[in-house]
């Protein structure tokens, strides 16, 4: 279908000092009812969206790390994580919630949503993009 | 706006969606479907209480066709299809049950 | 294929322009806006690095945010070209997408 077109979300702030990171969130909710080829991208501040065990109890705001974990149901199934980001906030792969997706060409098999790249390949994903929104 | 329970009121926004997510019962479940129209039975309850499972995992309400994608792989396809849905909720599954299930509109859902 | 990138905060306040520079590819431009225009200060610390990503990425900025903070154009490092508001939509025209830094 020639009018696909891939979306890129790119995600640059930390999550609960400003409104962009769940902005951006439910913008990617919204949009991803229109079938476009959606992707999300997180690079500087925007890694901490996707740390574990976010509890936001004491700071009266509502925690929405775990809906990153929905957009498989919204057939959201590339989050891009820029390698260099994560490492100059002293963080791993292995401090980042657990996305999967059904893979409908594989037997719907779950398959992790998250891809840690590098800078190099961060800026191939931004380049391949036809639209690209900021948050 | 607000609902009646038991003596007690329960603030709601213009479209019924209630205000403080917490404030929800079985009961004011049952007084929010009566006005909307619809008398609540075993099928409907298991819609709600999907939608309440799915709001607790995910703090998310679902759009309509991720609400039925997810029907069809728990509840089976003879539940999870539009039809039955529409049937249960003629205004909308996903509108008409988060509003019966205390939670927000969904997002994207206009 | 190419990007126009735009950068509105000043790089002495957020990592905005530095990062831009580490995404941007060969051919694509940069326009400065706004608190972005700082970034094309010549004499400052980061001078160096700017000029040496502006040997493959053209650099612009928004002359009329220019003005507005007092900044003449001959304190721009060299090579950076002012453009107005109909040289902002020439840029977003020429380039395939728009890619904000916020």
């Amino acid at each position: 279908m020639s009018d696909v077109k891939k979306f890129l979300y790119v995600n640059r702030k930390a999550p609960y000092g400003t409104i962009y990171a769940l902005e951006s969130l439910e913008v990617v909710l919204i949009g991803a009812a229109f079938e476009q080829d959606v992707a999300l991208a997180f690079l500087d501040d925007g890694v901490f969206q996707l740390t574990k065990g976010q509890n936001t109890d004491g700071i009266g705001v509502k925690n929405f790390s775990p809906t990153f974990r929905a957009l498989g149901d919204y057939d959201v199934q590339k989050l891009y994580v820029e390698r260099e980001s994560l490492e100059e906030r002293g963080l791993s792969e292995d401090d980042l919630i657990e996305v999967v997706y059904e893979d409908e060409d594989d037997d719907w098999e779950e398959k992790p949503a998250i891809k840690v790249v590098s800078r190099a390949e961060m800026a191939d994903v931004m380049a391949d993009a036809d639209v690209v929104l900021s948050f | 706006m607000a609902y009646e329970v038991n003596g007690q009121t329960v603030e709601c926004d213009e479209e019924g969606y209630i205000t403080n997510l917490s404030d929800w019962t079985p009961e004011l479940a049952a007084v929010i479907a009566e006005a909307e129209d619809i008398e609540m039975d075993d099928d409907r309850w298991e819609v709600v209480n999907f939608l309440r499972e799915y709001y607790d995992e995910y703090q998310i309400a679902p759009a309509v066709r991720v609400l039925i994608k997810a029907a069809k792989k728990s509840m089976g396809p003879e539940k999870g299809n539009n039809k039955y849905m529409y049937e249960l909720f003629p205004y909308g599954p996903a509108k008409q049950a988060c509003k019966i299930a205390g939670l927000p509109k969904p997002t994207g859902c206009v | 294929m190419s990007t126009l990138h735009t950068v509105n905060k000043s790089p002495f306040a957020t990592q905005a322009l530095v990062s831009c520079l580490n995404h941007a590819k060969a051919g694509d431009a940069i326009l400065m806006i706004e608190d972005g225009v700082y970034g094309g200060l010549s004499g400052t610390g980061l001078t160096e690095i700017i000029e040496e990503f502006g040997k493959n990425v053209s650099l612009y900025v928004l002359s009329p945010d220019l003005d507005a903070r007092g900044l003449d154009a001959k304190r721009l490092i060299g090579g950076i070209e002012g453009v107005d508001y109909a040289g902002f939509v020439d840029l977003v025209a020429k380039h395939d997408r728009t890619q904000a830094w916020l």
